[in-house]
């Protein structure tokens, strides 16, 4: 009985000890270097992107610039916002934080957590496209380093289009064709995608394919300044369009996720992936068959094309970082033509916003990168201004293009709700 | 004597016949109890191709592979959110005994005015979800700048646990005969030492408080991610399920880590269960 | 209890001793102080917060009236309530009747391996909510598991599969108490009404059934509140969208969603107390109904 009481003490002591202990380690956001070394904390929603940075970037980053180490703590896409809000408010974030581009970053940037960036040796690499997503309305201020933005696209299984004798199509005709053809064959499933996880269908499918229809830039601006609506035709017609591909998809599409997808895609078993530039290193990595991508179709053959080119991922700085001098050193190196190099090659997909041209060394990058030699490039459509009120743009969107697909909401029900939502808050602005 | 022989036979028959419908329904519905998380350790151990094969075969020779486990112990922070977890469940239960035991003791021992009330007072946190306090959480522990700490959690969760443990305790309590009570302070034991002897008298009541405590302090969600989101104070289902955010496409990790989400939990109910349970069926009913 | 003070008197080391109010006092203090510092004082405030604008400045009940009156907040609020009543209505109808069994089950006197079958069915219990939402996902996918409609996908079916994987998970609480009730009624009553002639499953009802009929109760009313306060099953397994179309949400994902916002961010503090303080309200609701109507209706029995 006594032995017990003994190592029952010693026991509750070693854990208070602990305890005590590990909570000084938290103290601050990420000072926890020894000695010399500062270590600047990296927050980023790029988990996937761990090992890249980890492997190459941070060494290289560290080798150059003695004295700082760097730490990359991603934190799940789809919790980030949430969380990083949180952490910020909460004075325990990162020193370096992975920008969101428009809304999303403004908001930060207005409630005091980012620091403005203009006057970084190296901003001047970047042009005022590079800049918008992380620009005060006025134009005037930036508060995050552009770092790279993303094309959206089609993946497709060249195996399978040459086994049965398919191109890659231009037009939505081509396109059903296609889908047609790969369907009645019925080896693979024609599109490999589902509509669980809501945000494929709204921002690669809706917000990929739509700016064909709305005419890029035009058709955005046009609801921001609100010369024109929702329920205007060229707004409706991509999610007619959506409204098709429900059949193509695998049985019981309604509760795949877009993890099941890309893995359904990556076996084979489906012959298509609707998806953005970002996935072009995990599909080379886990694909057994020869990739290949086409850009979205154009409604009538001879349109001209748009495709959607966003910015989408900038660096910004903790405004209460206690390492302010290290981590605008580290911002100068994002700005430079080093990184640039570095970022684009080691994942391809990634576009550098420099100016100048990067070289990368990847045929699907480069495929990519074509289309905006003959396309028009926009940002997706409810990105910029349409998420500043309740209800916000991108939650709508995602239900209800998940809806339209899921034949559970018609096309022209779906635009209502969208342009209602908007009416309730928004007043149009230039 | 032939006609009682069958009637004999045929009740013993319609007896085993029921043990055995007994027995399957039991079986079947262990089964249906045990056979995801098997799922989820059987698969942690093959290869990624064989996963979507055949999700639902063991791992053979051919397909065994402990890949995801090797990154889970390489590149996740798991001994940490493994270590954090552990502390924050040990503390948290702890905690919740010593503190509900000493009020449980008073409440049955002290006649006082306004015993009645106080005893509404703490009991009434068992019908109130602290989830709702939140929001006044986040708010106290900011402006005390312990965002991100274990001792948050942890006084988060005793506070949580003394309502019901306070209940439970207080049914054990009041079965102490008061006898062994006063003879001690005939002795003249001080109040400390007539509480340490009752103390071992109400130990399956300790065990029940402890199970309830433990379950739901251990598998929490919720206050980690509001409240100790860093990456070094991560509870270990909160670092499983970020995991499983930042590993979305690597299916051998994210298996590996709620494997070993599995575990801890498991042996902690497992001592704690004999206990608990005589705590159930002796006391907790009354 | 009334002996202590006479012992205090009698002897002579007592005398500058307190009261039994001042040593209750003390022995209730460490308690007392976690207790309101960490749970009441925030609720409290959390209370408060709901009557203050997201930028800390009093405005009444204006949050609650948004909350009720404008349009998109009431569609909200009352999707949420309705949904997780109906999320509770399945778990009770399910929970309790399955429970019951399994319990009565593990009663039958001299049962092989009761010891093992009880801890096999606790197992769900013990496992966290990612496990569970992991694994059920995995199952119910229709591309790897083996129930090929989408269930998960459906608004019809999502909130009903959710309240099944949710009893799958807490069935063992409910079986326990169940099981320690059924243990601890008196052999002789068993006994009495064997002799009698009845047979096991006329015992059950007559004898036994009356006797857990107040426990129902009990398992009934901590199901409402745990229930009221779901969030982490559906956080897990469908995000916290709530989808398919918000089907899924409950008061806890809409709390969560309010104060800290969906993916694109955007949380309000003030709104998230409002549904706070509304979630508080049903709850309250829930407990003067139990307290009123089945408290006085059903008798317990001192077994």
């Amino acid at each position: 009985m006594q032995t017990r009481k003994l190592m029952a003490g010693v026991l509750v002591a070693g854990l208070l000890a602990a305890a005590c202990g590990s909570g000084d380690e938290d103290a601050g956001g990420g000072g926890g270097g020894d000695g010399d070394a500062v270590t600047l904390v990296v927050e980023s929603w790029r988990a996937d992107d761990k090992a890249v940075w980890e492997d190459t970037i941070v060494p290289a980053f560290e080798e150059s610039h003695e004295g700082i180490e760097l730490e990359f703590q991603p934190t799940a896409p789809t919790e980030y916002n949430a969380a990083l809000e949180n952490r910020l408010d909460g004075g325990e974030a990162g020193d370096i934080i992975a920008c969101r581009p428009f809304d999303i970053s403004l908001e930060l940037f207005e409630a005091g957590h980012l620091e403005a960036v203009d006057d970084l040796e190296g901003m001047d690499a970047f042009d005022d496209v590079a800049r918008s997503g992380w620009v005060t309305d006025d134009g005037a201020t930036t508060y995050c380093v552009p770092m790279a933005s993303v094309i959206h696209g089609f993946y497709y299984n060249k195996d399978v289009f040459d086994e049965l004798g398919l191109e890659p199509p231009t037009t939505t005709e081509d396109l059903h064709t296609v889908l047609d053809a790969i369907a009645a064959d019925g080896a693979a499933t024609p599109i490999a995608q589902g509509t669980v996880d809501q945000w494929d269908i709204a921002e690669v499918d809706y917000t990929g394919i739509g700016p064909n229809y709305w005419k890029g830039e035009e058709g955005r601006q046009a609801l921001i300044d609100g010369s024109a609506q929702f329920t205007d035709p060229e707004y409706v017609a991509p999610f007619e369009e959506l409204a098709t591909w429900g059949q193509y998809m695998p049985d019981g599409y309604e509760a795949l996720s877009y993890d099941d997808a890309k893995v359904l895609f990556t076996n084979g078993d489906g012959a298509i992936f609707p998806g953005g530039s970002w996935e072009i290193t995990g599909f080379e990595r886990d694909a057994g068959f020869e990739l290949g991508v086409f850009a979205p179709p154009l409604p009538t053959d001879g349109d001209p094309c748009y495709i959607s080119d966003h910015v989408d991922i900038g660096m910004g700085m903790n405004a209460d970082t206690e390492h302010a001098d290290e981590a605008r050193t580290f911002l100068e190196w994002v700005a430079s033509e080093e990184f640039a190099q570095l970022y684009s090659n080691e994942l391809p997909g990634f576009f550098s916003l420099r100016e100048g041209a990067v070289e990368v060394d990847n045929a699907l990058a480069d495929d990519f990168v074509s289309w905006r030699d003959d396309c028009e490039s926009t940002i997706r459509l409810p990105a910029q201004k349409l998420n500043r009120g309740d209800p916000a743009m991108w939650d709508e969107l995602y239900a209800v293009s998940s809806e339209v697909v899921n034949g559970t909401l018609t096309p022209a029900d779906a635009a209502q709700r969208l342009q209602e939502g908007l009416d309730s808050w928004y007043t149009p602005s230039e | 004597m032939v006609h009682t022989d069958v009637h004999v036979v045929r009740r013993r028959a319609r007896r085993v016949g029921a043990r055995a419908a007994v027995h399957a329904v039991l079986i079947g519905y262990s089964l249906l109890a045990v056979g995801p998380a098997l799922l989820v350790v059987a698969n942690s151990f093959k290869e990624r191709q064989a996963i979507f094969d055949s999700p639902f075969s063991l791992p053979t020779p051919s397909t065994w592979d402990t890949s995801g486990y090797e990154t889970v112990f390489d590149e996740a922070s798991f001994p940490t959110y493994f270590r954090n977890s552990l502390m924050v469940t040990l503390l948290s239960v702890l905690g919740v005994i010593v503190v509900s035991a000493m009020a449980a003791h008073a409440l049955s021992e002290f006649d006082f005015r306004g015993r009645g009330l106080l005893r509404i007072y703490l009991l009434a946190g068992i019908m109130v979800p602290i989830r709702l306090a939140t929001v006044g959480l986040v708010e106290l522990f900011g402006s005390l700048e312990m965002i991100n700490t274990l001792w948050a959690l942890i006084l988060v969760y005793i506070a949580m646990g003394i309502p019901l443990g306070i209940f439970i305790l207080s049914q054990f309590f009041a079965q102490v005969p008061t006898e062994l009570k006063q003879a001690a302070r005939v002795d003249g034991a001080g109040e400390w030492r007539v509480f340490a002897v009752t103390l071992p008298l109400v130990r399956p009541g300790l065990g029940a408080v402890a199970v309830f405590t433990m379950l739901p302090v251990f598998n929490d969600l919720w206050f980690p991610l509001v409240l100790a989101p860093g990456e070094s104070t991560r509870t270990m289902t909160l670092g499983a399920q970020q995991f499983l955010g930042q590993f979305e496409t690597n299916w051998n990790a994210m298996l590996a880590a709620l494997s070993l989400a599995i575990v801890p939990v498991l042996v902690l109910y497992v001592l704690f269960s004999r206990q608990f349970l005589r705590g159930l069926t002796e006391g907790a009913i009354k | 209890m009334r002996l202590a003070p006479a012992f205090a008197a009698s002897s002579p080391r007592r005398r500058r001793l307190r009261s039994p109010g001042a040593r209750a006092l003390l022995f209730c203090a460490p308690a007392l102080v976690i207790y309101s510092t960490f749970m009441v004082w925030p609720l409290l405030q959390s209370l408060r917060f709901a009557l203050l604008d997201d930028a800390g400045d009093w405005v009444g009940l204006d949050n609650f009236d948004k909350l009720f009156g404008d349009p998109l907040w009431s569609e909200r609020f009352w999707r949420a309530l309705r949904q997780n009543m109906q999320f509770f209505l399945f778990h009770c109808l399910v929970q309790n009747p399955v429970g019951l069994t399994l319990a009565a089950l593990l009663t039958v006197q001299r049962l092989r391996g009761a010891n093992v079958y009880r801890t096999l069915i606790f197992v769900p219990t013990t496992l966290s909510v990612v496990i569970v939402g992991f694994a059920w996902r995995l199952i119910l996918s229709p591309l790897w598991g083996i129930v090929h409609t989408p269930l998960l996908g459906r608004t019809s079916t999502a909130l009903p599969t959710l309240s099944l994987i949710s009893v799958w998970q807490w069935i063992g609480i409910p079986m326990i108490f169940f099981y320690a009730t059924l243990i601890s009624i008196p052999k002789e009553l068993i006994d009495a009404s064997r002799v009698d002639g009845a047979s096991a499953w006329r015992t059950f009802w007559r004898v036994s059934f009356p006797l857990v009929l107040p426990m129902f109760g009990v398992i009934t009313i901590v199901t409402y509140i745990a229930n009221m306060n779901a969030f982490d099953l559906v956080f897990t397994v469908q995000g916290v969208q709530a989808g398919p179309a918000y089907s899924t949400d409950l008061l806890g994902t809409l709390f969560y969603r309010s104060a800290y916002g969906s993916v694109q961010g955007g949380g309000d503090r003030a709104m998230g107390a409002t549904v706070a303080s509304a979630t508080f309200a049903v709850i309250l609701v829930g407990l003067l109904l139990f307290f009123l109507v089945w408290r006085r209706r059903v008798r317990t029995y001192q077994l």
